[in-house]
């Protein structure tokens, strides 16, 4: 109370003070005129506030949305390729691998450093860490090192802390578990190139791998799958903070191929290191069995990057290790076009089976003398005979009559110098059965001794292995079948495996057995060219074709000086072995077509090698097992 | 003896308590509000916990409220005593700065003592009200009409803005000087000075600008263009405004800013709070703090023009346009209208100096309050003269 009175009295004493004292009054107006402009000011930050917050309100938001998310993509594990046993052939396996994030470091060149202690880099690896740093987009990790083993990952791990922006992160790599058994058939895989990236953005996803050979490169659409994708939240950093919606993609499919990898496996064994190429297919419906083509290589290379010095220790080798032979490689077909050169005359009706051709051991065709293979000449012979013996003469003379046209016309409707529409390979070659139309084309002038020559697989004849399979396989069941390589995708069965499916040749049955009868006796009868061919299966008899093609003109002077022998050659220079075969005899089942690179006499090396491969394909019969028979290819299975 | 008895006579003998009961117990709750707020924004800026921001600058703030309280019991006549060696002490602090003080983001400098950061710069703004408050008070309003009275004054203001910009700290010198501006203002200078001083302001500005610092005119020109970096300089600001405009009318709700706890807000505990509570809260919340602001700060000159003393009135408005300047110059930068520059939100921002000077200020300001009716040491041209 007494406080109150005081100031009270002391507000009536001062008032009188008041206007004398002109700072209050002053002040008063001044203040309530900062005030005024702070009021304005405060006003005009909130009427800017409403602007930015409700007015444009939806337009930042999107930006804070796309702040907020950021969609990331992942590779697909890509599908598996089996053998018909459903054996892996190629298959996915975990790689660890250490990512550089770099807006998680502020000292790249310390962190790079230190690693580089814990995980030895090499140059090549520095050398391309330090152009992905310098191209690399904002919050994307670049690849330090991959396939980590154990003791690096834990090496790793209890040094994080000194390793800022460093993650370790899990991809797959491919496997071969056969290693260059397969590699010709199966491919590799690759990382992608620059130019393919340009095309597709899917492929710069880490880990993503491109097929560059074989059924890898042909089916990399299905085997790739569909890239998956994870929608995050992450903060400004990049760091994940939540997942909002995830789109697990689609594995690649998977394939399965005709290869029975057991019997891929035997064929190799039996090739040993020759520098050969065999094809073991099912007659009836063109499933191949097995495609060798040797040397090979170790496709698992290709996914980590190839050296310098094993490229050309590939490229400069005169065995030519990263071609498929089978379909890649051309050859003189030699004694083994002489079936095709018989069913031409057939057909064209310039040979019936009972005419009879005499051999002196040459022919004379316009001026230019063409000698047999035999010195002594066959004598008078049939058809049967010619194919038993391979007389040359005979064929010769066939061919004269015949004219190269219908040769030509009828070699290709057996497959051979023209395409395999369903082999699913690349770099398939489509040789070539010459004609006077295609000479000329090339400005020179068919001779009728082109026409001489042609009619023992020589000249310009040029097949591949697998078009000699094939050719084999319509001579045997006298059915247009397809060579092909996939037996299932994703689990549905391909068409060309059923069997009778493939139409028939449109050709007189009895012309077929007409030819089969002389490959039967080629193997199987006193004077054929090929005894050695003989199975030793009780029961079971193989009927086939002999060929040497001559890689070089051998002069007359060379064979009359009765000196000559081919094996004397430098290897380059010798004649390709060549055999064709299918058993049994009375129920076609397998064809096979056996090359080997400069082996000299067909009859000798080749003929021996078909028939083991016959003989452990029937062991094997894979076309009738459900189960891989044996036990020796499971272990090989890796996943 | 005569100035002894004035004294006794409009200082009675409060008992604190009823000192204490003086107190405007009305202003204090507002600012107790504002600091509640910025508790809550603290706590979602530290992702959710109170542990690195909200914890710690509660426990300050409780600090501030004390020594606010224990500053309002003090008489003017202590003040005025106290404005000489304060200033003094802000200005040795603001060489010590210079000489060895830490730096950081380019512009804020701060010492270490006693264990805590200190920004001089934030006790010279308090130590030059006090003083400036204390020089005018002392003055007749009629000598003011001599420019030469001016002069001592002015060089108490031109002293710490230059040393500050030395630092170089644009802003708050800026700040320091416009509060010195506004006292000069308060204290009845005349129209004619005035206009001798503003004049020529256009062309020193334009050498000022030619004596910027590289990053302080990168600072202008992302201003102008922020779109031009938007990762460099231009991103804080591209990125308040983009957390500004996503919280829309009512806000992204608490703790659920994405801006803010994606940390795509860039020192959202201390320059950017504004921006974290308007994501969060949306218009609604936002304009609700610059509300509150604006009260306090019209409470403040309120309470400036109810002072009976000089003394009183230009300490009130000080004080009041000290947070009035921080506010808009906070605000204006958050809402991407000014260039960037250090300069926190009073009483929500993180920051231990700045929250003790803050108030400290508003210590200065209650004092003035309870002490509204003293007259003391006033000249009245009846007297003086």
């Amino acid at each position: 109370m007494k406080l109150r009175k005081k100031k009270s009295g002391n507000r009536l004493m001062s008032r009188p003070e008041e206007g004398k004292n002109p700072s209050r009054g002053v002040f008063t107006r001044r203040a309530l005129l900062l005030m005024a402009a702070q009021g304005a000011v405060l006003g005009a930050l909130g009427e800017r506030l409403y602007g930015l917050q409700v007015l444009n309100g939806s337009h930042y938001a999107k930006l804070a949305e796309n702040n907020r998310l950021s969609k990331r993509f992942f590779a697909p594990p890509r599908g598996r390729i089996t053998d018909r046993f459903g054996i892996s052939v190629a298959a996915n396996r975990i790689n660890w691998r250490a990512l550089l994030l770099a807006e998680e470091t502020s000292d790249i060149n310390g962190t790079l450093e230190r690693f580089a202690q814990l995980v030895p880099l090499e140059p090549r690896d520095s050398v391309r860490i330090e152009h992905e740093l310098r191209h690399k987009r904002r919050f994307i990790p670049i690849m330090l090192r991959d396939f980590l083993s154990w003791d690096d990952m834990a090496r790793l791990e209890l040094n994080m802390p000194s390793l800022p922006g460093v993650l370790i992160d899990v991809g797959t790599t491919r496997v071969y578990p056969f290693g260059p058994l397969m590699a010709h058939v199966v491919g590799y895989v690759a990382p992608p190139a620059e130019k393919d990236v340009v095309h597709n953005a899917e492929l710069a996803l880490p880990g993503m791998r491109v097929g560059r050979s074989g059924i890898e490169q042909t089916q990399d659409l299905s085997l790739r799958g569909q890239v998956g994708s994870v929608e995050m939240e992450v903060n400004a950093v990049g760091r994940v903070m939540a997942e909002l919606d995830r789109d697990p993609g689609l594995a690649g499919d998977e394939i399965a191929l005709t290869i029975d990898s057991g019997l891929q496996q035997q064929v190799l064994g039996r090739i040993g290191d020759q520098s050969a190429s065999a094809v073991v297919m099912d007659c009836r419906n063109g499933e191949v069995l097995a495609m060798v083509s040797n040397p090979s290589f170790d496709p698992s290379l290709f996914d980590s990057g190839v050296s310098q010095t094993q490229w050309i220790e590939w490229t400069n080798n005169s065995q030519t290790p990263l071609i498929n032979k089978a379909v890649s490689g051309l050859y003189p077909p030699g004694s083994t076009f002489k079936p095709a050169v018989a069913m031409a005359a057939l057909r064209a009706g310039t040979l019936s089976p009972s005419d009879r051709i005499t051999c002196p051991g040459y022919i004379d065709v316009g001026g230019t003398r063409f000698h047999c293979w035999s010195r002594y000449g066959h004598g008078t012979i049939n058809l049967r005979q010619g194919l038993k013996y391979s007389c040359d003469v005979f064929f010769y003379e066939v061919a004269r009559r015949t004219g190269m046209d219908p040769i030509a016309a009828t070699s290709e409707l057996f497959g051979l110098g023209a395409k395999l529409p369903e082999i699913e390979l690349p770099h398939v070659r489509q040789g070539l059965i010459p004609t006077p139309t295609w000479r000329r084309a090339h400005g020179h002038h068919w001779n009728g001794g082109d026409t001489i020559v042609s009619g023992i697989g020589q000249g310009f004849v040029q097949v591949t292995p697998l078009q000699l399979a094939t050719y084999v396989s319509r001579i045997a069941t006298g059915r247009n079948v397809q060579p092909h390589l996939i037996r299932s995708v994703a689990g549905r069965m391909a068409d060309l495996t059923d069997l009778g499916r493939a139409p028939g040749m449109d050709m007189p049955e009895h012309f077929f057995e007409d030819i089969r009868a002389g490959m039967f006796a080629v193997v199987n009868e006193e004077g054929g060219t090929a005894p050695k061919a003989r199975l030793d299966i009780p029961g079971v008899q193989m009927a086939g074709k002999t060929g040497s093609a001559q890689v070089r003109r051998v002069s007359r002077a060379m064979r009359e000086s009765g000196h000559f022998n081919s094996a004397n050659l430098p290897w380059e220079y010798r004649p390709h072995a060549l055999f064709i075969c299918f058993a049994p005899y009375d129920a076609p089942r397998y064809a096979t077509a056996v090359v080997i690179e400069h082996g000299n006499a067909g009859a000798d090396v080749a003929a021996p090698l078909a028939r083991d491969i016959m003989t452990d394909t029937l062991r094997r019969d894979p076309v009738n097992h459900r189960e891989p028979p044996g036990q020796e290819v499971a272990q090989a299975e890796v996943d | 003896m005569k100035f002894q008895k004035r004294l006794l006579r409009a200082e009675p003998n409060f008992q604190i308590l009823t000192k204490l009961w003086q107190v405007n117990w009305l202003y204090v709750l507002l600012i107790c509000a504002l600091a509640v707020i910025g508790y809550g924004a603290l706590y979602s800026a530290g992702g959710g916990t109170s542990r690195p921001f909200a914890g710690p600058q509660s426990i300050r703030f409780c600090f501030g409220l004390v020594m606010m309280l224990g500053i309002a019991l003090m008489s003017p006549a202590i003040l005025v005593r106290m404005a000489w060696p304060l200033y003094i002490f802000s200005l040795i602090l603001l060489v010590a700065v210079l000489r060895m003080g830490h730096v950081g983001k380019g512009a804020e400098r701060w010492l270490m003592l006693g264990g805590m950061q200190v920004q001089p710069s934030e006790l010279a703004k308090i130590a030059l009200v006090l003083m400036l408050a204390s020089w005018f008070h002392k003055i007749s309003y009629r000598s003011m009409g001599n420019p030469l009275m001016l002069v001592p004054p002015a060089l108490m203001v031109l002293l710490p803005v230059a040393l500050v910009l030395k630092e170089p700290n644009l802003g708050t010198a800026v700040i320091i000087g416009t509060v010195g501006a506004s006292m000069f203002f308060g204290a009845g200078m005349r129209l004619w000075q005035i206009a001798l001083l503003v004049l020529p302001m256009p062309f020193l500005a334009k050498i000022a600008y030619s004596h910027l610092h590289d990053y302080q005119k990168a600072r202008v020109t992302t201003f102008l263009h922020p779109e031009s970096d938007p990762l460099g300089a231009g991103y804080n600001i591209i990125q308040s405004k983009i957390a500004l405009g996503s919280g829309g009318m009512w806000g992204q709700g608490y703790l659920r800013g994405t801006q803010g706890q994606l940390n795509f807000l860039p020192e959202k505990q201390t320059d950017f709070i504004f921006t974290m509570i308007a994501e969060e809260w949306g218009y609604v919340g936002g304009i609700t703090v610059i509300g509150m602001l604006l009260l306090l700060v019209f409470g403040g000159m309120l309470i400036a023009m109810r002072s009976r003393n000089q003394f009183g009135r230009l300490l009130g408005l000080g004080i009041s346009m000290n947070f009035f300047l921080y506010c808009a110059v906070n605000l204006s930068m958050v809402m991407g209208a000014i260039p960037v520059g250090g300069v926190p939100l009073p009483l929500i921002s993180y920051g231990g100096s700045a929250m003790l000077m803050v108030m400290f200020g508003f210590g200065l300001l209650m004092s003035a309050w309870v002490h509204r009716n003293s007259t003391f040491g006033e000249t009245t041209p009846g007297e003086k003269d």
